[in-house]
C-alpha cells in the first residue's frame, strides 16, 4: 500500500483486525495526522467552533428566512486547515479522483453517527455541478462523497453553469440567484451532501427549492466546514 | 490558456508555439473551430495519452507506470472507467479519453546567427579544451557527453562556444536543470553572453510560458511538455535532487531532443551509475579536474563533536568559529533540518553577538526550502549584508558567494550524501581574491558519505596535479 497523499510506502500491522475485516490504511500515519476534525464546541446549526449554541451567521439566516431557515442543520467533519486546501485543489481542481477515496470511511461511519435519527426513506441528494463544470472536471466531487453513503441518492437537481463559488466573494456569494433547479418533486427528508460549506448559500439555494416542492426537512452534510 | 491566437495568426507563429512539443488540447489555447481544422489536415496529430502495456498503464507524457500513481476514474463523459496519471497530475491531468497533441505541421526552422556571443571572457586551458569537446560532439551529433568538471570550474562558460556553434547552424538549444533557483540565476548570464539572440525561461510560475524562443532555459520538469524538440539539450546538475530521484526526468529528457540531437550532461559529482558507464566506457566524457582560478578544491577537515542533534551549540563548534583563520570571511552554515536551522538560528545569534562577531543579530539568518523570503536573504549574503547564513541543503549547488567558510553541523545526517558534501565543500574558495576557505564538517561518527566525500575531492585535486595536499 502506499500512501494516497505522499505515495511513501505504507507498511501495514496484522491483526486480526484488518485481516478480517480488510480494513485498508488509506494514508500513512504523517499525513493522516495533519488532517483536523472538527471539535470542542460547535454551532450547532452550521458546525463551526463557537462558543455559542447558535452563531451568529445561523442566526442572520435564520431571520433572513423569517425564523423558519430552510436548512435544518448542516454537519461537517474537517476543518479547512492548509492541508485539506491543498488536498480539496488536487483532487477537486486538478481532478486527481482517487484522492476522495481517503474520505469514504471516516464520512460513512460520521453519517451513521449524526443522521441515525432520519426515517428509512430519507433521499440523499449531492450537489450537483453545471453540465460544462462536468464536462471539465468528468466527475462531480458531491456524488463521490454520496456514494459513499447507505441509503438512496436521488439527482433531484441540476445547476446552471456559473462562476465558481470559490471565485467570488462572500458578498457576491451572498447576493447570487439561485442556480438550480428542480428536477422532480421530492416529499421526504432530505440529505444534501457536498465537500464544503463555506459560506452556507449553496445549500440553503439547493434546500429552498426542494423545502418548495414539499420536502419537510433538508439537512446538509458536508465534509469539510470552511 | 486565457488568450485565444486568431485564426490570422501567421502559421509561422502557430509552428514555433506548437512544434516540438506533447500538450494536452486544455494547454493549446486555440478556439475549437481552429483546432478541428488543423486536426483534420493533420497539423495536429492525437496520441494516446496512456498506454496499455501488458501487465500496467503507462503515462505517455511523464513515463509513469506505477501502480500506486496511476488512478482509476469513472468518467461522467464517457460513463466508463478510465486510468489517469496521477504523478503528472500538477500540469492538468492526462487520461485516457483525452488524447495528448503532437504537432505534425511544418518544422520550426530557426535563424542562423553568426556572432551571437557577446561574451569576451578569457577560457582557462581546461576549459577550453573542454568547449572544443562541447563543440565537436554538436558538430558531429553525437548521442551523448558528459562533461565532469569540478565545483567551481566555470562550467556555465565552458558551454558558450558549444551553444554559439548550435546556434551558428541553425539548431535549437535547451540548457535544463533540476532546481528552478538555478534558471534564475543562470538567464541574466546568459541573456549577457548572446544579447541578440532571445531566450526563455520555463519553471513552475515564470512568466514566460509559450517557450517560441530559440534559446530555452528551463527546469527539468517542464521538459515533460516536450517531444522531439531540441537539437541541443544541456542538463546541468544531473546529480541534484530532483533528477537523479525521479525516473520521470530522464524520460522526459531523452523524448525531448530530436532523434539526431545531441545530449550533454554536467555534473561536478557523478553518481555510481555514470561512474558505472564512464569505466565501461558506454558514456563519452570529458574531466575538468582544475578550478578557473586553477587552485585546488578545500579538502574538509573533519572534527567530532556531540550534541549535535539536540540543538545545542557544540563547543568544538563554538571554538572553531572564534578561530578561524580569517574572520573576514563570511560564514555559512549548513544543517540537516528545517527544525534544527530555526532552533539554532537564535542560539547562534546570541553567541555571535556576545563574541564580538557580528553587530546585529539581523547579521544571522536561516534559510529554507519553503522560507518566502529566501531569494532576497541569498541576495543580501552576496551583496554582504548578512554575515553569517544557516541553510539546509538547498543551498547546497548553484549558488556563489565569493568568499565563504563552510560549516556542516551534523554531517553524519542522512540528507549528506557524498555528492551532497563534495557540492557543500565546493561552495568555499569560489573566487580567485580568495581561493582557499576553511570547510569543516562537525559529525558524531564518521559515516561512509562523509569518508567518501573527502576522498573523492583529494581525488580529483590529485587528477588536477596538485600532489598529497
Amino acid at each position: 500500500m502506499h500512501c494516497l497523499w505522499c505515495d511513501t510506502a505504507i507498511i501495514p500491522q496484522i491483526n486480526w483486525h484488518n485481516v478480517l475485516l480488510d480494513k485498508r490504511q488509506l494514508l500513512c500515519t504523517e499525513c493522516a495526522q495533519r488532517l483536523e476534525m472538527l471539535g470542542g464546541r460547535r454551532c450547532r446549526k452550521c458546525s463551526r467552533t463557537s462558543e455559542k449554541d447558535v452563531c451568529s451567521d445561523c442566526r442572520a439566516w435564520n431571520a433572513y428566512y423569517d425564523a423558519d431557515d430552510v436548512l435544518t442543520f448542516n454537519y461537517s467533519i474537517y476543518t479547512y486547515n492548509a492541508f485539506m486546501q491543498a488536498i480539496l485543489s488536487r483532487w477537486k481542481y486538478r481532478g486527481d479522483y482517487c484522492l476522495g477515496n481517503m474520505f469514504a470511511e471516516c464520512f460513512r461511519q460520521h453519517f451513521n453517527h449524526v443522521f441515525s435519527f432520519l426515517p428509512r426513506d430519507a433521499l440523499i441528494v449531492p450537489i450537483p455541478l453545471s453540465h460544462k463544470r462536468l464536462q471539465e472536471r468528468k466527475f462531480n466531487q458531491a456524488l463521490m462523497l454520496a456514494r459513499f453513503l447507505p441509503g438512496r441518492k436521488m439527482h433531484a437537481l441540476t445547476r446552471i453553469h456559473g462562476e465558481k463559488q470559490s471565485k467570488k466573494t462572500r458578498k457576491e456569494r451572498l447576493l447570487s440567484t439561485n442556480p438550480f433547479q428542480l428536477q422532480q418533486a421530492v416529499h421526504k427528508p432530505v440529505v444534501l451532501v457536498d465537500d464544503i460549506y463555506t459560506t452556507g448559500t449553496t445549500v440553503r439555494h439547493a434546500a429552498q427549492l426542494l423545502r418548495a416542492s414539499g420536502s419537510p426537512d433538508v439537512y446538509a452534510y458536508t465534509l469539510i466546514r470552511g | 490558456m486565457g488568450e485565444h491566437l486568431n485564426l490570422h495568426k501567421s502559421m509561422d507563429t502557430m509552428v514555433r508555439r506548437f512544434s516540438g512539443k506533447l500538450l494536452l488540447r486544455q494547454e493549446i489555447p486555440l478556439d475549437d473551430n481552429h483546432f478541428k481544422w488543423l486536426l483534420a489536415s493533420s497539423y495536429f496529430t492525437p496520441v494516446p495519452a496512456i498506454q496499455r502495456k501488458l501487465f500496467f498503464y503507462q503515462c505517455r507524457r511523464c513515463g509513469n507506470a506505477k501502480r500506486s500513481l496511476i488512478g482509476m476514474m469513472p468518467c461522467a463523459v464517457c460513463h466508463k472507467t478510465h486510468p489517469y496519471c496521477r504523478k503528472c497530475i500538477e500540469m492538468g491531468r492526462v487520461t485516457t479519453c483525452e488524447p495528448l497533441y503532437q504537432w505534425t505541421g511544418p518544422d520550426a526552422s530557426w535563424p542562423a546567427y553568426d556572432d551571437a556571443l557577446t561574451w569576451h571572457g578569457e577560457l582557462t586551458d581546461a576549459q577550453k579544451k573542454a568547449a572544443e569537446r562541447v563543440v565537436k560532439a554538436i558538430e558531429s551529433t553525437e548521442r551523448k557527453l558528459l562533461i565532469w568538471a569540478v565545483c567551481g570550474a566555470g562550467k556555465t562558460e565552458m558551454l558558450f562556444p558549444g551553444i554559439h556553434q548550435a546556434i551558428r547552424t541553425k539548431k535549437r538549444v535547451c540548457i535544463a536543470t533540476p532546481r528552478a533557483d538555478v534558471v534564475r540565476e543562470l538567464l541574466p548570464r546568459l541573456q549577457e553572453a548572446f544579447s541578440t539572440v532571445p531566450i526563455e525561461a520555463l519553471y513552475g510560475g515564470s512568466k514566460d510560458k509559450e517557450a517560441t524562443a530559440q534559446i530555452i532555459l528551463s527546469t527539468t520538469h517542464q521538459l515533460l511538455r516536450f517531444q522531439d524538440a531540441f537539437d541541443v539539450l544541456i542538463i546541468d546538475e544531473i546529480d541534484a535532487f530532483p533528477y537523479h530521484a525521479d525516473p520521470s526526468l530522464p524520460y522526459a529528457a531523452n523524448r525531448a531532443r530530436k532523434p539526431s540531437g545531441t545530449i550533454v550532461y554536467l555534473t561536478a559529482t557523478p553518481r555510481k551509475r555514470q561512474r558505472l558507464l564512464i569505466a565501461l566506457n558506454l558514456l563519452p566524457h570529458m574531466f575538468v579536474p582544475i578550478r578557473f582560478h586553477g587552485h585546488p578544491l578545500p579538502v574538509p577537515r573533519l572534527q567530532m563533536c556531540f550534541a549535535l542533534q539536540k540543538g545545542e551549540l557544540p563547543q568544538a563548534f563554538l571554538t572553531w568559529c572564534k578561530t578561524r583563520k580569517n574572520p573576514q570571511r563570511q560564514l555559512l552554515i549548513f544543517v540537516p533540518t528545517v527544525e534544527l536551522a530555526e532552533c539554532l538560528a537564535k542560539k547562534l545569534a546570541l553567541f555571535f553577538k556576545q563574541e564580538n562577531i557580528i553587530d546585529d543579530r539581523a547579521d544571522l539568518q536561516s534559510v529554507h526550502a519553503s522560507d518566502h523570503a529566501r531569494e532576497e536573504k541569498v541576495h543580501r549574503f552576496r551583496r554582504k549584508e548578512i554575515f553569517i547564513l544557516l541553510t539546509t541543503t538547498i543551498l547546497e549547488r548553484g549558488v556563489t558567494f565569493p568568499s565563504v567558510d563552510v560549516a556542516v553541523l551534523d554531517a553524519g545526517h542522512d540528507v549528506f550524501d557524498e555528492a551532497a558534501l563534495v557540492q557543500i565543500a565546493g561552495r568555499a574558495g569560489r573566487s580567485p581574491d580568495d581561493p582557499d576557505g576553511e570547510v569543516v564538517f562537525f559529525h558524531d561518527g564518521k559515516t561512509e558519505s562523509i569518508v567518501d566525500a573527502v576522498r573523492s575531492i583529494k581525488t580529483m585535486n590529485k587528477r588536477a596535479g596538485f600532489s598529497s595536499l
